[in-house]
């Protein structure tokens, strides 16, 4: 497999631009006193509690995810072109979902295969038909960016459930600017600081028709859950209520929260719990992390969730290949951003290439999620593939095949010393009465020598991403 | 603020102060097993820390399931068990995972506080508490409990939740006043024998020690340690910060503010109990038997609480339901 695109050095050696300054500091620190900063960093994390726990690991078991003191950084021209690219990209996702709710004209036109989306666990019958205010089914997103051997940017999948990592773009932040402040002020790195502020605008934005000063509350499943701090997190910069199901009930229609001085109105919920817990009495009957009643609710337009229940229909990597259509469909626009070149083992042709270049592909089931049931084929014993071969002909409907990409790399700290370590990026937008796309995002890394799995859980680290302003 | 929010900062606090408390009844006890026997009525070096039991109430339980009673036994009973709920270990997991949970009432710096308080204590051992030296460990403890009401105080603004941390926090000392008092054994009236004189005294000042309350003691009384005024010191003076007075006038303020103006069955219990230790002669108590008194008081601190409990962290829609509930069922 190829190095990838290096996000520092050019092939021949040489720093890019961006890098320079960044560079000029790495050469003139002594190795004692980065070593003191990323230990600096590592205690930090733990006092201040950014962890995170693993699932399938004991309950309550708590990680830090690590940090890496090397910034990745996007110069000013790229970032235009990708941030337009994500509004774009985001615009059309919400029209879709709005479309396949209501009116349907994109399955009408056969531009989209009707049974892909209608017989899609991940379509939500009980939405139906049903108009969100604005028009907004995504408030937030996460779109996972790649960059492959030609330095060109792919949409590797789009996150329109509940997004998580929002937490690390501002925390990293925070921490760098802690740790090398000489370089912020060497250069205009465009500030994330302010996300908290227009995730509070958005949903309030998003409030019921007719509500002054609408009351917003994070719900979170509680403590156990692997991304905790960042609920918290979220709601304390908001300066709302976290809770959690028990803390919630319904009266006529109507949500409330239990407070010492009695029952609350909550009008809009950011939800951080999964469309199927959200109510027992609609969804999963067994589920205690929901609230009885929020879905009438919800229908009665009394309360406001973001994002709205049935997103995962537009986040279904079955139905990801379809998304630059989408675009042209919809925004009759050409799309900025790429997807990468997916199969889909639904179809006979695709099913039988994919079969028989198994070990050059990368195979991945279009309902996963968290890195867990994929298969890198460069990476895997030929055993492995022989067993996920026999998955994939089990139900080949279930699965997407990509190229494999050669994922960018970006010097790392590891412990030999600098070293590269493949990266991708997910950025976050924010949809109200406007998109806003924050410049910057949640860059992940791989920190195993050649993998290309960057997930927290798969031991994954994080880098602070910085887009500069000014230049080219 | 959430019915969930109230209980669990209540909680946070009830649990620093408990291992507090927990760290100053050791402390007290180990200065009094210094003693020489023949000083000590119960004449066996396990006496004191007997009494540590009993002012727990807990020595019963303790003996069925040790079989013995000495100073180690004990002190990883309170310090470290984690089957012991109230351990020192487990109050500062208590203390940290409700903050954790409520991360969004308080500030960053508390929580950092009582994580650093938990991350310290989850990393020590027996072993490591023995090679560093106990009272190096009761330092520490008290130094945590301090530093997070501290941290509370400086950086936590006034409103409902820096209250209910108040609330777990004086209800708790409160409690610990009587118990501690307890432990020195009863002040009794004595012939003025010589080695008794210098047991009582010996054993009175222990106490104020512990409690960091012997300069208080000097300063206000001005006259050699007596039973009697120990024991005025710690329940009917609001000079002191830990009597039974300062904690439960505190607690009324609280639930008065808390209540704002509303009739709560909650605030005239806080208001009755705070007036007893207010109007009361410490003459007068002992007189009519301290014990009696300070089990009365014992009764009405834990009505206090739950009252607390009902008024403010179970929720109306809750209440009301069971009451229906209860109705029907009558």
């Amino acid at each position: 497999m190829a190095n990838g695109f290096n996000e520092m050095h050019e092939p021949l050696g040489g720093v890019r631009p961006h890098y320079q300054a960044f560079d000029r500091w790495l050469k003139s620190t002594p190795e004692a006193q980065i070593e003191r900063k990323r230990r600096e960093a590592e205690i930090a994390f733990h006092r201040v509690g950014i962890t995170f726990s693993v699932y399938g690991e004991e309950s309550g078991n708590e990680r830090l995810i690590p940090f890496d003191l090397v910034p990745r950084i996007v110069p000013a021209g790229e970032w235009r072109m990708l941030e337009a690219g994500l509004r774009q990209r985001v615009h059309a996702l919400n029209l879709f979902l709005d479309d396949v709710y209501g009116e349907q004209r994109i399955l009408r036109e056969g531009i989209v295969p009707r049974a892909l989306v209608l017989e899609n666990s991940a379509y939500r019958q009980e939405m139906r038909g049903i108009r969100v205010p604005g028009g907004t089914w995504s408030h937030i997103s996460g779109i996972d960016l790649v960059r492959a051997g030609d330095g060109e940017y792919y949409v590797l999948e789009d996150n329109l459930r509940v997004p998580s990592g929002v937490s690390y773009m501002l925390e990293n932040r925070r921490m760098m600017a802690r740790l090398i402040p000489e370089l912020f002020n060497r250069q205009q790195i465009a500030p994330v600081e302010r996300y908290p502020d227009a995730l509070l605008e958005i949903l309030r934005e998003a409030a019921p028709a007719g509500i002054d000063n609408p009351v917003v509350a994070v719900l979170t499943p509680g403590s156990a859950n692997s991304a905790y701090f960042e609920h918290a997190f979220l709601a304390q910069q908001m300066g709302v209520e976290l809770v959690e199901g028990a803390d919630l009930f319904v009266r006529d229609s109507s949500v409330y929260a239990r407070t010492t001085r009695g029952p609350q109105r909550v009008h809009v919920i950011y939800r951080r719990i999964n469309d199927e817990y959200l109510d027992p009495t609609v969804f999963l009957p067994d589920s205690l992390l929901g609230v009885p009643g929020l879905f009438d609710a919800y229908r009665a337009g009394r309360v406001t969730l973001a994002n709205a229940p049935g997103t995962g229909v537009a986040d279904d990597k079955s139905v990801y290949p379809y998304v630059p259509e989408m675009i042209r469909f919809y925004l009759s626009e050409d799309p900025i951003l790429h997807n990468v070149p997916t199969y889909q083992l639904r179809r006979e042709d695709d099913l039988r290439y994919t079969l028989e270049h198994l070990a050059e592909l990368v195979v991945k089931e279009v309902h996963g999620a968290g890195g867990y049931g994929m298969l890198v084929g460069p990476a895997s014993t030929k055993a492995e593939i022989e067993e996920f071969r026999l998955r994939i002909l089990a139900r080949p409907e279930n699965y997407i095949a990509q190229p494999t990409l050669s994922l960018s790399t970006c010097p790392t700290f590891v412990e030999s010393g600098l070293a590269p370590r493949h990266i991708d990026l997910r950025p976050y937008i924010l949809c109200g009465k406007r998109i806003h796309v924050i410049p910057g995002g949640l860059t992940r890394v791989a920190l195993r020598e050649g993998s290309l799995v960057v997930n927290s859980s798969q031991g994954g680290g994080t880098k602070d991403t910085w887009v500069l302003e000014g230049g080219a | 603020m959430l019915c969930r929010t109230a209980s669990d900062l209540y909680w946070a606090s009830r649990h620093m102060e408990r291992a507090e408390n927990t760290a100053r009844l050791i402390d007290v006890t180990r200065r009094m097993a210094l003693l020489p026997e023949r000083y000590d009525r119960g004449k066996a070096e396990a006496a004191p820390w007997r009494r540590a039991l009993d002012a727990l109430g807990i020595a019963e339980p303790f003996l069925e399931r040790y079989g013995i009673i000495d100073a180690d036994t004990v002190l990883k009973h309170l310090l470290l068990a984690s089957d012991n709920p109230s351990s020192v270990f487990n109050c500062l997991r208590a203390a940290r995972e409700a903050a954790r949970a409520q991360r969004v009432a308080i500030t960053a710096e508390m929580y950092e506080d009582l994580n650093t308080s938990w991350l310290d204590m989850r990393g020590t051992s027996w072993a490591r508490i023995h090679g560093d030296g106990i009272s190096n460990l009761l330092e520490w403890i008290k130094s945590r409990s301090a530093s997070f009401r501290g941290v509370t105080i400086g950086t936590l603004g006034r409103g409902e939740g820096y209250h209910f941390l108040q609330l777990g926090a004086f209800i708790e000392r409160a409690d610990w006043a009587i118990r501690l008092l307890d432990i020195a054994g009863s002040p009794e009236s004595h012939a003025g024998h010589e080695s008794q004189d210098a047991a009582e005294y010996f054993r009175w000042s222990a106490l104020l020690q512990s409690l960091s309350a012997f300069e208080t003691y000097r300063r206000l009384y001005r006259e050699s340690v007596s039973a009697e005024r120990v024991a005025e010191l710690m329940l009917l003076q609001e000079t002191n910060p830990r009597s039974l007075l300062t904690c439960t006038h505190t607690l009324h303020q609280v639930l008065q503010t808390l209540a704002g103006g509303q009739a709560m069955e909650v605030v005239r219990r806080a208001g009755a109990l705070s007036a007893q230790s207010r109007y009361a002669r410490i003459d007068e108590v002992l007189a009519n038997g301290l014990e009696a008194w300070l089990q009365d008081a014992l009764a009405r601190l834990s009505g206090l609480g739950d009252e607390i409990h009902r008024q403010f962290m179970i929720s109306t829609d809750i209440a009301q339901l069971t009451q229906t509930q209860s109705q029907s069922a009558a």
